[in-house]
């Protein structure tokens, strides 16, 4: 079993220090959910992680099994299991999604393989199916015109096609309404298992009545201050976030 | 080429870094030694021109109509005044106008070809019998094998097709009746020139109701001669005639000199049709100046595909006189240019008749350093009645220091006509760059992709081996971009 191991994090964008010494181990089978309030740097962190050439990694390590990644570039550590579900995934004019999903597929086979078409659209039509989105999407490019809801659920897709080992999905709960939130959920539900480890970054409470997570911690000012089983969430959401920050000043 | 005037703005930045710098750019520019069995040497003067006659024994007239045109070139200026001042740099004292191997097979072998070159012919899957040919080392491309077929059933409808030398010799009346009468040798400085010094290109005639089937590709009538830098093409499809003619490929060209200039006329009688493609793929060192027009007549059809990837200089802007009721033009255009390369490309729509339709799509890209500019002309004079013309323009940046200008002339009066225009200009954002690096693409196979995405619905409009083709040279093209 792998895991991905966050030891001692400081991340910045520019001169500024966002994350501040954040420590995380996700194995392969387990569920953690990350919450706090907006400014915390929950994104900074995922997308350090994922490599954004905007952010710079000034202290600490990201080890997969023991090696660190940081020398990689972000398609490398993709290709070593990563996968981010965008809070704001990019459109990509022109490039239909069955095209996209399949150059990313064929990027991880050895050179000179070719993906089996036939084997692939196969695949790629059970997972719309189980996702509910609809066939004609494949011919549609990669988020050009989708609404809030198609995004997401198009992240969900290319996620179950690339089946990675680490999945950091940030606020993949946000601009979805009841039906969707449910669908995607579903779809991430569906995902669980003991080849995939999932960090949940979200602002509320619902999204984990769907996706019950093994870990929740709570993320405040570039650290995670408090960490525990899902009650934690329950209890935040009852206290608010202020709860956290008046613990913290006391401490 | 006579795009309208409209002064060039002057680049207010100070010289940015080249963002290739350290690159190799020359990848696709390879020439040999070779010892031509014709030669009419460096510079042109009227010797020049009858030295091409006597060479090639041309019939009087033709001989004239040569040192006519080198008078008319010589007393145009450059079209400096709008194109790029970077015309200057050419010194026509010191090119070559006439090169040939006569019948002798090239002296040089497959083994003699740069290893990187034949790298870049496999990777473009260009088929194994044409590479020898595209590499210079096979003077004569073998189209017995490959396309007799085609030859065949189209010589049974009465097609005439052959290289333009000898149909000047085997059909003198039907060439010199249309011959330079789309593009007069007074159309411009490059059209002049190639009057005067043309050599090689296609001259096809498709007699009247007849539909080829297959499109006609310039690769048949190929030979050593038509490597030369003045291609003459003259096409002309009769009344409800049908013809797709491709020319060039996405191979890095093999090539001698550092100027082309080809002419191209084509002409489509009443109800005919004729689509004319163009996929070149120029070494960085080429000014590629090229004429091209189609004159449409009743209810007739013309469309040019042109894709221009490489070249130091390409400038390029087919057009159509729509000169019977009816009668559609369309121009679609794909640019692709890199670190050091201009592309001056775009389109002319001369409506000379009622219910007129012309349309003009182009796409243009820069990378680097690379520029590209959009020169349209879309006439529409006020005594015809509806006329249409749709513009659309859409530039894609690649790098801060890209450039892209747009210089649309729409001139539509009357009050029948409906003319539409639409620009765009986007870029290919670090954001989108990181999005595709997230699930696992290279950050040139991403860029690639962003690019084939752009062009996507222009490239569907290719003939499907050119369009995997044109897939696998952006690809290529791209790779060398990202440091």
């Amino acid at each position: 079993m792998s895991a991905i191991e966050i030891k001692d994090l400081h991340v910045a964008i520019g001169d500024k220090p966002i994350v501040k010494g954040l420590s995380l181990t996700i194995k392969q089978g387990e569920v953690h959910a990350i919450m706090g309030p907006n400014g915390t740097g929950k994104s900074t962190f995922s997308k350090a992680i994922a490599g954004h050439p905007d952010y710079t990694i000034t202290q600490g390590d990201v080890l997969i099994d023991g090696q660190s990644i940081l020398a990689l570039e972000p398609d490398e550590r993709a290709r070593a299991g990563i996968f981010l579900a965008f809070q704001y995934p990019c459109e990509i004019p022109g490039v239909s999604i069955a095209n996209f999903i399949r150059a990313a597929m064929q990027a991880r086979l050895k050179d000179g393989e070719e993906l089996d078409a036939t084997g692939y659209y196969k695949q790629l039509y059970a997972q719309m199916d189980s996702l509910k989105i609809d066939r004609k999407f494949t011919s549609r490019a990669v988020n050009d015109g989708f609404s809030g809801g198609e995004k997401k659920r198009c992240e969900i897709l290319q996620m179950a096609m690339l089946k990675p080992r680490f999945a950091f999905m940030d606020e993949t709960d946000s601009g979805l309404d009841i039906d969707a939130l449910r669908i995607v959920s579903e779809g991430i539900e569906h995902m669980r298992g003991a080849d995939l480890g999932i960090l949940l970054i979200t602002h509320y409470q619902r999204l984990l009545n769907h996706i019950v997570p093994d870990f929740v911690h709570v993320m405040y000012d570039g650290r995670i201050v408090k960490s525990g089983d899902k009650s934690l969430a329950l209890e935040l959401e009852a206290k608010g976030y202020d709860w956290v920050k008046t613990e913290l000043a006391a401490s | 080429m006579k795009p309208p005037s409209e002064p060039e703005a002057t680049p207010a930045a100070p010289a940015p870094v080249n963002p290739l710098a350290g690159l190799d750019q020359s990848v696709s520019d390879f020439s040999y030694d070779v010892k031509y069995d014709y030669d009419a040497g460096t510079g042109l003067t009227p010797a020049t021109i009858d030295y091409i006659s006597s060479v090639k024994k041309e019939a009087a007239w033709i001989r004239e109509f040569r040192h006519h045109a080198l008078k008319v070139f010589e007393s145009k200026p450059l079209p400096t005044h709008w194109a790029t001042k970077d015309l200057e740099t050419l010194d026509f004292s010191k090119i070559r106008y006439y090169l040939s191997q006569g019948a002798q097979k090239p002296k040089r072998t497959w083994e003699e070809v740069p290893d990187d070159i034949k790298k870049t012919f496999e990777r473009l899957g260009v088929p194994e019998h044409e590479r020898k040919f595209l590499a210079g080392v096979d003077a004569q491309f073998d189209s017995e094998s490959a396309y007799s077929s085609i030859k065949e059933v189209v010589a049974k409808q009465g097609v005439i097709f052959m290289n333009s030398t000898e149909a000047l010799r085997e059909h003198p009346d039907l060439f010199r009746k249309w011959f330079g009468k789309v593009i007069p040798t007074s159309d411009n400085k490059f059209s002049a020139l190639n009057s005067a010094v043309f050599s090689g290109g296609s001259f096809i005639y498709v007699p009247p109701g007849v539909k080829v089937a297959h499109p006609l590709q310039a690769y048949f009538r190929i030979n050593a001669e038509n490597f030369g830098q003045f291609e003459r093409t003259l096409i002309i499809v009769d009344e409800g005639a049908e013809l797709t003619y491709m020319e060039g490929c996405t191979a890095p060209k093999f090539s001698t000199s550092t100027l082309h200039s080809a002419v191209v006329e084509l002409v489509a009688m009443k109800d005919a049709k004729i689509q004319y493609i163009t996929v070149q793929n120029w070494a960085p060192n080429v000014y590629n100046l090229v004429t091209k027009r189609g004159l449409a007549h009743e209810n007739a059809e013309i469309k040019w595909i042109d894709c221009n990837i490489g070249s130091h200089l390409t400038m390029k802007y087919p057009g159509v006189v729509l000169k019977g009721r009816k009668a559609r033009g369309e121009v679609v255009s794909i640019a692709l240019a890199n670190d050091g390369q201009h592309q001056d490309t775009g389109a002319k729509m001369i409506h000379l008749a009622d219910e007129t339709t012309s349309t003009i799509i182009s796409k243009s890209i820069s990378v680097g350093q690379g520029r590209s500019t959009y020169r349209g002309i879309v006439r529409i004079p006020k005594h015809l009645k509806g006329c249409k013309n749709n513009t659309e323009c859409d530039a894609l940046l690649i790098n801060t220091n890209s450039r892209t200008d747009t210089y649309p002339a729409i001139t539509v009066q009357g009050q029948t006509h409906a003319a539409q225009h639409e620009a765009s200009v986007s870029k290919v954002s670090e954001e989108m760059i990181f999005y595709m690096q997230q699930r696992g693409l290279t950050e040139a196979q991403a860029m690639s992709l962003a690019v084939n995405g752009f062009v996507n619905d222009l490239v569907r409009q290719f003939p499907m081996e050119y369009s995997v083709e044109l897939k696998r040279l952006i690809d290529l093209e791209m790779e060398g971009s990202v440091g």
